[in-house]
């Protein structure tokens, strides 16, 4: 069937902010189809919460509503475009969950919009736990014996029926939000408890528990005609168990002979005709190791971040094709465009494998429980391609930039044998590195396997990796041995280390025998049609397949995973990056490892490589592609980090060079040129030990800052009242030894502003300055960001674009750059210049029209500003304010601290666009997914430095009608200011604890701000956790609270709400 | 201990010696299934040719005597880029490598198998030889223009009449000409009983048992070469028995009603060929192993019409012959290696046959 004529005009749904469980998969599905539907010429509507992607460029659709993605909000975005049609299955569970709430009650229909792909029948019976089980049992397929439940004590008789231990599965959340594993009664009461509370639907699903089994997953897609193809299958190498998000996962499967991989295929297919599906989706089972015995666990009936993976893996477009699905053409309508011949009506064979690593955020929260279950905790993953697993898993770790380069941790290295034993038992994120540890100290494959029941292929895999450690251990260099080890997936650097030699050497070593890297094509039909599209990753096989070209070629670096402190923003700047090249007639290279991104899709670049971001990885393309130059300054600190190696490689690092870089970076170089410009800055020292610390910090007087050079996102970053606190916080930050000292400034109590802006050497372009609302000392990452600003003097105004366009000058910046500053009592200092793009780029971009990469891309190929039609200076602000404000995942990780400081943690962000600020801040608010409610009963809890800025804050909401509880301390004070509250007790148990306040939803905000130091133990914490576990806002700073209150103070709901089409402003 | 593939063309590709020590010489093709390498390996359809893997890491899930699709091995060697050295499955019962010594099938592992393959789909299939000493390359060369598969099927077929599923309700003559053991499986599951004829039985001992239908099986070689078999088909068309074919099934039968069979450049040997069922308008993901096709022009519309075509490259995949209960396919519903979504055809023919013996009743 050919396209639907009928579709004209398509809302397309995003997924929203960052968090656990969403991450930048959706933006590109998002900005697939948003490609795709242009194409054919259909006009697209799109919304999304999500200022940092792609999808909600100016040039993905004809009209961009940044706004909260809720029913309210969409119905209104219906009613003003009035599209004919809605695309769902795109935007992630967020995106399907909404469109059927809209399908559900009957609005799509009354306002004539068709849902495009899957009907609501096949979403539903796909995503209802009982319907699903229903369908799988009418088609005679096993599901896993389980309970649909709404109370606690339903899931608690269930579970006497079939035994324990079972799985609580929560219907309608996602990423397994508030599911696990129940071993006792106990823990059944509890897990249940929370899983039904955060079911949109109340409801969970209690099923026998099957960890063991193997886990393998099948991405099928279909179309209206009932063409069914799988695109790829994968097999966890943790078995069922650990959240396919948590699971090192390998592609094909490795494990299953031809009749278990088509058993499990012909199941898939069989569920995807049964649900009508009609676009891609994700079939999870079990597969019990030892019989042909399987459990259906999970249908996606949408795109999903599996399919993202499996959409790299193979080469074969999924988003796209899901989307042509929807409009309706067929299966066998679509070309193949990998090959430009063949169509997408087949299924991609691959001649490599891929080893897919979550990446999780435990470094950022130390006393985060690191056991992986049902629910997700990784924020990103990075995905390797090679010839064989070994290689794979090598590239894989070292392009998760934890300074890994193998299957080693010196941590590990002195557990005995019943240690590490007892360890394999645990699973949590190191456990591949317990693994190998394990086989180093001689424990069998067979034991490994008995306990952590992994299959034995795959702890053979890492056998391997020992053994070849060992060989280059204990033998002397010779030809044959090096290349196994660089076959194996060895750096240099790891080779040297392991035989004594230097990473020199070792190079050296390999041109002498030549053994060097090629690359081979990723073509999505093992070669046996001629791929057109240059998608290659590393092999040591001889025959390289990289085409010659003469172009002049630009190497832009990507990002590599998710995470927090470099998330999704800077790959919006790469590819806004490559793109701006190709403009300007360069021919693009990409490299990158993240599989989520739109960065690694084949046609964004003109050379793709899948690769590690290291020097040794970049080297071996730079070495085939000779390039003019790269760019390094829009992938982030990862591409920055890689700035050095490639200036030694002899390339030209195009825009800021890197000895200015460091300039900004070095702590004496930077106070020198803040000097030469005459700018203020903090005081502060560099130290390497407690003892220096204590004593600058002495002499600058505390509270100081303290944090590590070269990190991103404020890692390791905190702010200490005393000795003991410095102390901590040094042994802390010591704990990985540092290369560069670390740094002791004085903390300035003020308000922080910050500027992107682009110099080309001689002016400087401010697209806009933003402020924060948290005071200085809550990462810039995690405040609340206005643009323009509200409360910034026009002197200090001023003064900010002069200091920006000074420094920019003085470290010779070309291209772009990000200023922090600090306004206190009256002045304005620098705290931090970054030479490179910020995550801030693409929301000012946006907001003030201005195409920043764009231009800074142009600006560094030679272009001069006052060329472009931009103008100098600050840019015209916006009459638009533009409310930034971050998302958190802290209900995703168990014990995470929730407080806000200087160290980031947040993982995505949302924008509120209005013409008044309160209502920008509402929209913001309503869009992280904060119940605002405008009456009800507060929490306050706050130390005793913070009870005097408080009481306003108290008094404001009392006013209000607000009922205030508050803990003894707090409420004293209240009361000797004469605000009543009711006084609770920090006890944990009784009526009117705070955990029978917080559970029986009595409280609507609770507002905590924490005591010193990051203990786990303390009250508070426990306070914020479980405010966060029962979805209750809880606030730690003032500033917060502040400006919650103005969105809620004049009564503004909702619907009193008007969206804004961000391309009219 | 290092042997070489040596192509005519004289491309030489090194690797590891694996399986039985001997040197031969081979027809050199790629598979490109990533699971299945036992059904592959055991495909009597391979007959005289070496197997390229695509897939790089073979001998994963070791091997499976249950499995097997034949009695033995009968390619002449297999190529692969790298074998598992810890295989892993609950029915494993050894390893590639012993299983290929047992068989006396030499290999080669550690061979750029992605450059080999590349080469056979820009020049074409080859022929090969597989050897350990490269220094008298005059003979080699000469050893590999002397090779041809030649009349294959003989080799491949059975020896004598096996019955099996005896006393079903439905009976079935299966032509073995090189036949997958999946394919009687396929039948018997169905309810049949299936009597296996050698491949050089004459149309008269198959009519004398009174089929109630002929199943033609897949087989090796180039389908010219069936010349005996072509008019055992002859006679087996004008006979109102239903038959079904299945890849050399298929060529035979359109070469017995005068239509011709031409070599595919590289052949098609994978898990993942769209094939479109003209009638129903559906494409189904097939399994094929095959080194010739049906040229399309070559078949007269009266007798026949194309039923099915392969979507990459538009070659006939099926025919239905006109006024006959008889229609063929070139790909493999039996599956094994590779997706079971056609088994439909064996579904087909067998309600084709209970229709026809319930109208005679």
């Amino acid at each position: 069937m050919p396209r639907n004529k009928n579709i004209k005009k398509v809302l397309v749904i995003g997924s929203g902010p960052i968090i656990i469980g969403q991450a930048a998969e959706f933006d590109y599905a998002g900005t697939q189809a948003c490609r795709e539907l242009k194409k054919e010429g259909i006009e697209v509507v799109l919304v999304n919460s999500n200022p940092a992607t792609i999808m909600t460029d100016k040039n993905m659709a004809d009209k961009i509503y940044i706004e909260p993605l809720t029913v309210e909000t969409v119905k209104k975005i219906i009613e003003i475009e009035k599209p004919d049609s809605i695309l769902p299955n795109l935007g992630g569970q967020t995106g399907l969950n909404l469109a059927m709430e809209l399908a559900e009650s009957g609005f799509l229909k009354e306002k004539n919009v068709k849902l495009l792909g899957t009907g609501v029948d096949g979403i539903r019976n796909a995503e209802d736990r009982q319907c699903f089980k229903d369908m799988m049992e009418s088609i005679n397929e096993p599901c896993i014996a389980s309970k649909v439940v709404h109370t606690v004590e339903g899931a608690v008789e269930f579970a006497k029926e079939i035994g324990l231990p079972v799985i609580i599965r929560p219907a309608y959340t996602l990423g397994g939000t508030g599911g696990g594993i129940a071993t006792t009664m106990e823990e059944l009461e509890e897990i249940a408890g929370s899983g039904i509370r955060m079911s949109r639907v109340n409801e969970i699903l209690v099923e026998k528990c099957i960890a063991g089994w193997k886990e393998i997953e099948y991405e099928v897609m279909r179309d209206s005609k009932g063409n069914c193809i799988t695109i790829c299958n994968m097999e966890n190498i943790d078995p069922v168990g650990v959240h396919t998000g948590d699971s090192i996962v390998v592609a094909p499967s490795q494990t299953l002979s031809d009749k278990e991989y088509q058993m499990l295929r012909t199941s898939a297919i069989k569920i995807i005709s049964a649900l009508k599906i009609e676009g891609g989706c994700n079939v999870q089972f079990a597969l019990n190791p030892n019989s042909f015995e399987y459990a259906v666990i999970e249908v996606n009936p949408r795109v999903s971040r599996s399919s993202a993976l499996a959409s790299k893996a193979t080469g074969y477009p999924i988003a796209k094709v899901a989307t042509k699905i929807a409009i309706g053409y067929t299966l066998d309508e679509i070309r193949n465009e990998v090959t430009g011949k063949t169509y997408a009506c087949f299924e991609p064979v691959l001649d490599y494998v891929v080893v897919k690593i979550p990446k999780w955020p435990f470094k950022k929260f130390l006393t985060a429980n690191r056991v992986l279950g049902t629910q997700m905790k990784a924020t990103g993953e990075v995905m390797a391609i090679a010839p064989n697993l070994e290689a794979g898993l090598m590239k894989a770790v070292r392009s998760l930039e934890e300074n890994v380069d193998y299957l080693s941790l010196d941590k590990l290295k002195k557990l005995e044998k019943n240690e590490l034993e007892e360890k394999l038992a645990y699973v949590d994120n190191e456990r591949i590195f317990v693994i190998a540890e394990a086989i180093r100290k001689e424990i069998s494959v067979e034991k490994i396997h008995e306990i952590t029941k992994i299959d034995r292929f795959f702890i053979g895999i890492v056998y391997k990796l020992v053994k070849m450690e060992r060989e280059l251990e204990l033998n002397k260099m010779n030809s044959k041995m090096l290349e196994k080890a660089k076959k194996l997936g060895f750096t240099d650097k790891v080779i040297a280390k392991l035989s004594g030699k230097t990473e020199k050497e070792i190079k050296e070593l390999r041109m002498k025998y030549d053994i060097v890297a090629n690359f081979k094509m990723v073509d999505t039909c093992s070669a046996e049609f001629e791929a057109k599209t240059p998608y290659y990753y590393s092999s040591y096989d001889d025959e390289n397949e990289v085409k010659e070209s003469n172009k002049k070629k630009v190497v832009v670096l990507g990002s590599g995973p998710i995470r927090i402190g470099q998330g999704i923003e800077f790959d919006y700047c790469s590819v806004h990056g490559v793109w701006a090249l190709k403009k300007q007639g360069y021919e693009t290279i990409i490299v990158n490892n993240n599989p989520e991104t739109v960065s690694t899709d084949f046609d964004i670049a003109d050379r793709l490589y899948f690769e590690p971001l290291t020097p040794e990885d970049v080297e071996n393309i730079i070495n085939v592609e000779k390039p003019y130059g790269a760019i390094v300054q829009f992938g982030g600190q990862t591409a920055i980090k890689l700035t050095k190696a490639l200036s030694d490689m002899g390339v030209h690092i195009m825009g800021t060079q890197e000895v200015d870089m460091d300039r900004a970076e070095d702590r004496k170089e930077f106070d020198e040129a803040l000097n030469n410009c005459g700018i203020l800055r903090p005081q502060g020292g560099t130290i390497y030990t407690v003892d220096e610390a204590i004593k600058v910090a002495n002499n600058l007087g505390y509270p100081v800052l303290v944090r590590p050079s070269y990190v991103l996102g404020g890692q390791g970053m905190a702010i200490a009242y005393d000795d003991k606190e410095i102390t901590e916080y040094v042994n802390e930050i010591n704990m990985i030894a540092q290369e560069h000292p670390i740094l002791v400034d004085k903390y300035i109590m003020g308000r922080e502003v910050e500027v992107d802006a682009i110099c080309d050497g001689d002016d400087v372009l401010i697209p806009g300055i933003m402020e924060h609302l948290e005071r200085a000392g809550v990462h810039s990452g995690d405040s609340i960001s206005v643009y323009p600003t509200q409360n910034v003097e026009k002197e200090h105004e001023k003064t900010i674009i002069e200091y920006t366009t000074k420094i920019a000058k003085e470290l010779n910046v070309i291209g772009i750059l990000n200023i922090q500053f600090i306004i206190s009592e009256g002045k304005v200092y620098i705290i931090e210049v970054n030479p490179r793009s910020s995550r801030t780029v693409p929301y000012i971009s946006k907001v003030t029209n201005l195409p920043m990469i764009d231009i800074a891309t142009k600006v560094i190929l030679g272009k001069k500003l006052k060329d472009l039609g931009y103008g100098t200076g600050l840019y015209k602000k916006s009459e638009y304010i533009c409310v930034k404000m971050p998302v958190f995942s802290f209900e995703k990780i168990k014990n995470a601290d929730t407080s806000l400081g200087p160290e980031m943690k947040s993982t995505g962000e949302v924008l509120g666009v209005a013409k008044k600020f309160e209502d920008a801040v509402l929209k913001a608010f309503i869009a992280t997914g904060t119940n605002v409610s405008t009456t009800g009963s507060i929490l306050i809890t706050v130390r005793d430095k913070d009870k005097e800025e408080m009481l306003p804050i108290a008094e404001k909401f009392k006013k209000k009608g607000f009922s205030i509880y508050a803990t003894s301390g707090t409420a004293t004070f209240l009361k000797k200011h004469g605000v009543e509250s009711t006084v609770i007790e920090k006890l944990w148990e009784g009526k009117n604890s705070i955990i029978d306040l917080i559970e029986t939803g009595k409280i609507n905000f609770v507002i905590n701000t924490p005591t010193k130091g990051k203990e786990a133990n303390r009250d508070g914490f426990k306070i914020r956790r479980m405010a966060v576990e029962c979805k209750i806002p809880c606030f730690t700073s003032l500033d917060t609270v502040n400006a919650l209150y103005k969105a809620i103070e004049d009564e503004t709901g909702e619907e009193d709400l008007t969206p804004v089409d961000i391309t009219k402003i | 201990m290092v042997g070489y593939l040596v192509l005519e063309n004289g491309e030489i590709f090194e690797g590891e010696r694996i399986g039985y020590n001997i040197d031969t010489a081979c027809e050199v093709v790629f598979n490109t299934g990533m699971a299945g390498y036992i059904e592959t390996f055991t495909d009597p359809s391979y007959a005289g040719q070496g197997i390229v893997m695509t897939y790089p890491l073979i001998g994963n899930y070791g091997i499976i005597p249950e499995d097997y699709e034949s009695d033995g091995i009968f390619a002449k060697a297999v190529f692969i880029h790298e074998l598992a050295e810890f295989e892993s499955n609950f029915r494993s019962k050894l390893n590639l490598d012993k299983f290929l010594r047992d068989y006396k099938i030499p290999g080669l592992t550690e061979v750029n198998t992605r450059k080999l393959t590349k080469m056979l789909r820009d020049a074409g299939t080859m022929r090969g030889y597989l050897t350990s000493n490269i220094s008298n390359i005059d003979e080699i060369m000469e050893n590999i223009k002397n090779y041809d598969i030649g009349k294959i099927v003989d080799k491949v077929t059975s020896k004598e009449i096996k019955i099996y599923g005896k006393r079903k309700p439905i009976r079935i003559a299966l032509m073995d000409y090189g036949m997958k053991h999946n394919i009687v499986n396929s039948l018997l599951k169905r309810g049949a009983e299936v009597t296996i004829f050698p491949a050089n039985t004459s149309a008269e001992k198959v009519i004398s048992v009174k089929p109630d239908g002929i199943m033609l099986s897949n087989g090796p070689g180039n389908p010219v070469e069936c010349t005996f078999q072509i008019n055992v088909l002859k006679k087996l068309y004008e006979s109102d028995i239903p038959i079904l074919g299945i890849c050399l099934g298929h060529q035979l039968m359109a070469l017995a009603n005068g239509a011709k069979t031409a070599k595919l450049k590289y052949g098609h040997r994978g898990p993942n060929h769209p094939v479109k069922d003209l009638k129903e308008d559906r494409v189904h993901i097939t399994s094929q192993n095959h080194g010739y096709y049906v040229v399309e022009e070559s078949i007269n519309p009266k007798i026949a019409e194309v039923s099915h075509i392969n979507l990459n490259d538009g070659t006939v995949e099926g025919l239905r012959y006109k006024n006959k209960d008889i229609f063929t396919v070139q790909f493999h519903p039996e599956a094994c290696p590779g997706p079971e979504d056609t088994a439909y055809i064996f579904d087909e023919f067998i309600d084709l046959i209970k229709e026809k013996k319930d109208a005679k009743k």
